[in-house]
């Protein structure tokens, strides 16, 4: 069953596959500087061992927008981004599949009561802004030092094509390394909290679920861009060819850039580790990366060659994109839900218990409005967030914290659930601490963390390490998504 | 670094010796005409033999560089500006060779008292193709110099009109000459004048090739 539902989420990597392909290498087929067969190897390679080498990193924002919590719903999410992504590029327009995911992720919360993190989504939204501003000033920096290098050293013209195509290629390598880090999120995300996959330790290497899935994911791409890129390829090779193959060198290394910085941890870390402002970790559109990185260069050229009407329908289609895939996540999930009777998510209730209002007093949170609503279990996100608000005048922060902490998720460590967890990926000294918590029945998830916090110090936050919480995040999201299951 | 980005590849080598063909096939005809107008016959049919190989081998060039253009798939953005380049300057060098072949077939008897224009004449079309062949190369090598090359192809060009201008009204004022001779003389005159008209066609579509590329 699992499969079944999965093919959506290679659907969505074949569109992905025959789309966003055409970005990284779409200028050099066009233009006939690579050949499509050395730029499809090339593309398909990198865009694997991306998605499996770095792309968690953007995943868990996508996880923080909407945890879709059941099979056929993860399914329709990744199906409804797919269908979207086909209908706009049968519009000619340029799509985007990290739009539609969001859309889709959207369509799913609304359908489901669940509350949409307006965090996340302004995150991810800005970005959409952030990307090709980025990418823009990328190109116009790089274009710039480039011209100087050309000019400075005198290269010749045969001289400046051969160097032009080697760095073609290896932007269009970058590009797909990054496209796989960043976008594998858009395509196989949905699928990470509910897959059924056990860490697999292959030649030394061992490859937790979500990499799997990536892998799989990167597949799909692949086989888009064996079997669908050419065509796009070629059109958009064509339509950016009035820039010198110099410039469109520029751009995809631009938009490589920009995807790349979107999408690595260890950018992350770095940055951190030098106490710098870092960037999110957002799956970004390669097309706004590609289009911002055209703009910049036109801008740099006096602006007069912009065709600013085809830069206001690509505008527009970026923000029709999410819309249409909402409304059809949306539709597809009454008709799944109603008409083939299959579960599209797991209600979530929220309850303000005993333990839960004890939390909000040692917090800094408002608590006494809420204690009218002590014991009242709400069926939805949606219902509690609109009743706490209507009690207290909140902000996102606190409204989120309240979600957290009211979140009802009723377990109890039976011997059963630990012998369940051990074939899971947890190590063994996580067992064991796990083990300690035998007999124990929890209410709420935070519940679980604290009493593991207190346990042992490998499951405590630590203040001003990210990647560290990053990774007891991803803990915490097996453990609950395992328990769940 | 500097090394590494200037090694030249198997095609610029050709390119350069294509244009090596078109400025000798140029000197080769100055001498042609010098020895025609001097009535040294042997020297002439020499100079005669020595440009039609500089033709052939031109061409060859040319072909070759075509051949290699397209199957390599090289400098798709200014290929069909580069072929028709070295078309153009290829047109050049049959110029040459037609015209050195034009004073064999019509042995045109050239007055003495016009020699003198004759030769400055053929010394500015000369000029303007040297300058041509040096606009061509900082075309390939260094685009930035082009333009301190392609003011000098205008000179020689309004030079020789200049010259073509009064030697054809010493022609046609000089008395006792039939009429069929006059108007030989300035057919000659004329396509001579050609040449040069001819390479600043040519230097005018090379600065529009060089506005293309540039960054």
């Amino acid at each position: 069953m699992f499969s079944f539902f999965l093919s959506s989420g290679f659907f969505l990597g074949w569109s992905l596959g025959a789309n966003d392909a055409s970005n990284v290498f779409g200028t050099a087929v066009g233009s006939k500087m690579i050949r499509f067969k050395t730029a499809a190897i090339y593309c398909s390679l990198f865009v694997i061992l991306g998605a499996v080498i770095s792309g968690a990193g953007a995943s868990h924002t996508l996880g923080k927008l909407g945890a879709v919590n059941a099979l056929a719903g993860a399914f329709l999410v990744a199906f409804s981004a797919a269908l979207s992504v086909y209908l706009m590029t049968l519009a000619k327009f340029p799509v985007s599949t990290s739009q539609a995911i969001v859309g889709a992720i959207i369509g799913w919360n609304l359908f489901s009561g669940s509350v949409t993190d307006i965090n996340a989504l302004t995150k991810i939204v800005s970005t959409w802004i952030f990307c090709p501003a980025l990418s823009a000033c990328f190109a116009i920096g790089l274009y710039k030092a480039t011209t100087i290098i050309i000019n400075r050293f005198k290269i010749r013209m045969f001289r400046l094509d051969l160097i032009t195509r080697y760095s073609l290629l290896s932007a269009g390598i970058f590009g797909s390394y990054a496209l796989g880090a960043n976008n594998i999120a858009n395509v196989m995300g949905v699928f990470v909290p509910v897959a059924p996959f056990s860490h697999i330790t292959l030649l030394g290497l061992t490859f937790s679920p979500a990499q799997q899935l990536f892998f799989l994911g990167g597949v799909a791409i692949a086989v888009g861009v064996f079997t669908y890129s050419k065509r796009v390829m070629m059109t958009v090779g064509t339509g950016i060819f009035p820039l010198t193959p110099v410039a469109a060198t520029v751009v995809v290394w631009s938009h490589s850039a920009v995807l790349f910085i979107f999408s690595s941890q260890a950018l992350e870390a770095w940055l951190l580790s030098h106490n710098l402002p870092t960037i999110p970790l957002v799956p970004v559109s390669s097309s706004q990366a590609i289009v911002g990185a055209v703009i910049g260069i036109g801008l740099l050229k006096g602006g007069r060659g912009i065709r600013w009407r085809t830069v206001t329908g690509i505008t527009s289609s970026w923000v029709t994109t999410p819309i249409i895939a909402a409304l059809v996540c949306f539709i597809s999930l009454f008709f799944m839900q109603n008409v083939f009777q299959q579960k599209t998510y797991t209600p979530v209730e929220y309850n303000i218990t005993q333990s839960a209002m004890q939390r909000l007093m040692d917090s800094e949170l408002p608590h006494a409005p809420f204690e009218p609503l002590m014991w009242e279990t709400f069926p939805n996100g949606m219902a509690f967030s609109k009743a706490i608000h209507s009690a207290a005048n909140l902000n996102n922060e606190q409204a989120r914290s309240i979600l957290a902490i009211a979140e009802l998720f009723e377990v109890e460590i039976s011997s059963d659930l630990i012998q369940t967890l051990k074939k899971g990926p947890f190590t063994k000294e996580q067992i064991n601490i796990l083990s300690q918590l035998e007999g124990r029945t929890f209410q709420h998830k935070w519940e679980i963390k604290s009493a593991l916090a207190e346990k042992s110090k490998m499951f405590r936050y630590r203040p001003a390490d990210k990647q560290w919480n990053s990774h007891l995040d991803d803990f915490f999201s097996q453990l609950i998504s395992r328990m769940q299951t | 670094m500097k090394k590494i980005l200037r090694v030249r590849t198997g095609i610029e080598k050709q390119v350069e010796h294509f244009l090596d063909q078109v400025s000798l096939s140029g000197l080769i005809f100055r001498q042609g005409c010098e020895y025609y107008l001097s009535g040294k016959e042997e020297d002439f049919e020499r100079k005669i033999q020595e440009i039609a190989d500089c033709e052939h081998v031109g061409d060859d060039l040319r072909r070759s560089i075509n051949e290699h253009l397209y199957s390599k798939t090289l400098i798709p953005e200014s290929r069909g500006d580069v072929m028709e380049l070295l078309e153009n300057m290829d047109s050049l060098l049959d110029r040459f060779k037609g015209t050195l072949w034009r004073f064999r077939i019509e042995l045109p008897e050239i007055c003495e008292e016009f020699h003198y224009d004759f030769k400055q004449l053929i010394n500015a079309s000369i000029e303007a193709n040297e300058a041509l062949v040096e606009s061509c190369r900082a075309f390939f090598i260094d685009i930035s110099k082009i333009s301190s090359h392609l003011h000098k192809v205008s000179y020689w060009e309004s030079e020789s009109d200049k010259i073509s201008i009064r030697l054809q009204e010493s022609i046609f004022s000089k008395k006792d000459l039939r009429l069929s001779h006059r108007m030989q003389q300035r057919d000659f005159a004329h396509s001579l004048d050609k040449i040069a008209d001819r390479a600043e066609d040519i230097a005018d579509k090379l600065n529009i090739y060089a506005i293309k590329r540039s960054l």
